[in-house]
């Protein structure tokens, strides 16, 4: 089945205080989509001015919805989650549109997923508790939270949806107010979603601000009214959100990126079975979202004994993947999200033959017939060694770096060889093993035996310089929230110090 | 022998970028989404890690790296150039993104002869 691409309104506002509000210069940009090169819509480009409306009508609201009782935050997360859901095909469309990615995944997993975090928020705030103490016979220690208030969050643009799900819905579970801001590339597929759940949301509680992050970035980073950062996005202005953290003390939480190894052991190889299909598929994932995941699996490291036969098996399922149009059904890798970023994949590709890689597939655009301006390129694999760049660098396209191991150590030793600790694999039919890789590989999400699921109740983050803080799982919660103890003496007598 | 060069477009958009914002620091930044170009902020802005590695000076302004990410960057010899972006210009806070520019970082593997002469310079 072919979706056909619908019309959408020629400009897009600002979601500022429950209303959507021009841009106070009266600028815009245009939202180019990656699928076809074509204009979507326009977007607002927004100043520090629009930054401090959303800050104060955020504040606003915070007044009012710190005041909410959990049985009121759950029936709002669950009343967006079913607005999302009922208008699931249409906001997929506008994903695919947006970022580029096959609507087979916006369908099945991005939109879903969203739908499922909201609804994950909304059960684990009702069944969780504070803690008391009795500290001694007459002395009561509780435990409470607190949310902490205003809270800015700069969002990738990979996967737009569900990047605004992981950092809206614990925030607004545990009581805060939002502003938000989208990557420029991929704006337009969030503020449908706002529309969709406009009628349920109290006003102010989520604000959207568009535009670039060199001015209004610093502006929310550092309003004395936010009081947590949240962003996903490169190091260096992960950096830069840390260090103006630092100027109102406030947490800050970054997730940075990664290089994840995918590791393959002999074993996998004992049989031609369904396990063994499943590795290859393990393998092939990096093709998923077009490479530009995070934790894209973007290094191979396959036990030299196999080589050769795994690799032949894997070729064959690369050479399988259908390209094309990404509102097909049937199309399984869609186009990269923006022209920038297919050249940037393209000067890697480059990077690698001039390092020497191996090409073992593609290593071209590829050019597509249904829409030739769209940002494509080719599923490729090179085979070299850990420390060529295409080896150390987040490439964040369908680019893989396929690499052999002698032994256990070796192939523990080349995991480990990189700045960033994000995702990582391992596949056998070892117990041992699995056990030795997961324990030993330094990342905060180790796959084993499967790869690229992201449950709502599993926690998600960085090792080394892939970030800190985690997303997912309900212990985000206190990434969003103070602990305050209230530390109660029903002695009648003094201490007797004084 | 340098390891780093501007384009005369890049070069460009910084003298615009001096005018309205005085002296500048660039870092070349890695990771996710945005990665693997350079960042441009205000000099003083940006708090260079005290064990970055400077890569050299375009225009006047230093140009830094992680001291890890060097290590893999050591045998490139790069250049600094830029491509108008008026629409998808990522997340970053790179001050080059408001004029609708995008900084982007191209590189050449050194011939063995190059690096050679390079490491013999840099003694």
């Amino acid at each position: 089945m072919i979706y056909t691409k619908p019309t959408y309104k020629p400009q897009y506002e600002n979601f500022i205080g429950g209303e959507w509000v021009a841009p106070i210069s009266g600028e815009y940009f245009d939202n180019i989509s990656p699928v076809d090169g074509e204009v979507l819509t326009k977007i607002p480009r927004s100043n520090e001015k629009d930054c401090e409306a959303a800050i104060l009508a955020a504040n606003k609201a915070f007044q009012s919805f710190k005041h909410t009782s959990v049985i009121e935050r759950s029936t709002l997360l669950n009343k967006i989650a079913d607005a999302i859901e009922a208008n699931l095909e249409n906001i997929a469309i506008a994903e695919t549109l947006d970022n580029g990615k096959a609507i087979r995944e916006t369908l099945n997993a991005d939109v879903p997923l969203v739908v499922d975090h909201f609804r994950y928020f909304a059960s684990v705030i009702r069944a969780e508790s504070g803690t008391v103490s009795d500290l001694d016979e007459n002395t009561i220690s509780q435990e409470i939270h607190e949310p902490y208030g205003v809270v800015a969050q700069i969002i990738p643009w990979n996967f737009p949806l569900l990047m605004a799900a992981w950092k809206l819905a614990p925030a607004i579970a545990a009581g805060n107010c939002v502003v938000m801001k989208p990557a420029s590339a991929t704006p337009m597929s969030i503020l449908l979603l706002m529309e969709t759940i406009q009628s349920v949301l109290p006003k102010g509680v989520i604000n959207i601000i568009n535009g670039a992050g060199g001015k209004i970035g610093k502006y929310l980073s550092t309003h004395e009214l936010v009081k947590k950062v949240g962003f996903t996005g490169e190091t260096t202005t992960g950096q830069l959100i840390m260090q103006y953290a630092t100027e109102n003390i406030i947490p800050s939480t970054l997730e940075l990126g990664g290089k994840s190894p995918n590791i393959f052991l002999e074993s996998i190889m004992d049989a031609d079975d369904e396990f063994f299909d499943k590795a290859i598929e393990g393998l092939v994932l990096f093709a998923f979202n077009s490479g530009e995941v995070c934790t894209c699996p973007s290094r191979a490291l396959i036990q030299e004994s196999i080589y050769e036969p795994f690799m032949a098996r894997v070729l064959e399922r690369v050479k399988a993947i259908k390209l094309g149009n990404p509102l097909d059904t049937e199309c399984m890798m869609g186009a990269q999200c923006s022209l920038n970023q297919k050249e940037k994949i393209m000067e890697y590709i480059k990077i690698g033959k001039e390092e020497g890689a191996e090409l073992l597939i593609g290593g071209d655009v590829y050019k597509s017939e249904t829409n030739p301006n769209g940002f494509y390129i080719q599923p490729t694999l090179f085979k070299g060694h850990n420390k060529m760049r295409i080896f150390q660098e987040e490439i964040f396209g369908p680019v893989l770096a396929v690499t052999t191991f002698k032994d256990e150590e070796e192939a523990l030793a080349i995991a480990n060889d990189t700045i960033y600790g994000l995702g990582s694999g391992v596949w056998s039919r070892d117990a041992h093993q699995l056990h030795k890789f997961s324990r030993g590989i330094e990342a905060g999400r180790v796959w084993v035996n499967c790869y690229h699921i992201y449950p709502s109740h599993a926690s998600f983050g960085g090792y080394k310089k892939s970030g800190i803080g985690r997303e997912t799982h309900m212990m985000m919660l206190n990434s969003y929230r103070h602990t305050k103890n209230i530390l109660t003496s029903y002695n009648k007598n003094k201490l007797g110090f004084f | 022998m340098k390891r780093l060069d501007v384009t005369p477009a890049a070069a460009e958009v910084i003298e615009r970028l001096k005018k309205e914002h005085g002296e500048l620091v660039f870092n070349q930044s890695g990771g996710c989404c945005d990665g693997t170009a350079p960042m441009c902020y205000e000099k003083g802005d940006f708090y260079v890690p005290s064990r970055n590695v400077k890569l050299g000076e375009i225009c006047g302004c230093e140009f830094f790296i992680d001291k890890d990410q060097f290590e893999y960057f050591k045998h490139s010899f790069i250049t600094i150039d830029v491509r108008e972006e008026k629409a998808a210009f990522g997340n970053s806070f790179s001050l080059e993104i408001d004029l609708g520019y995008q900084f982007i970082t191209k590189s050449r593997i050194f011939t063995d002869e190059e690096y050679k002469q390079l490491l013999e310079e840099e003694k």
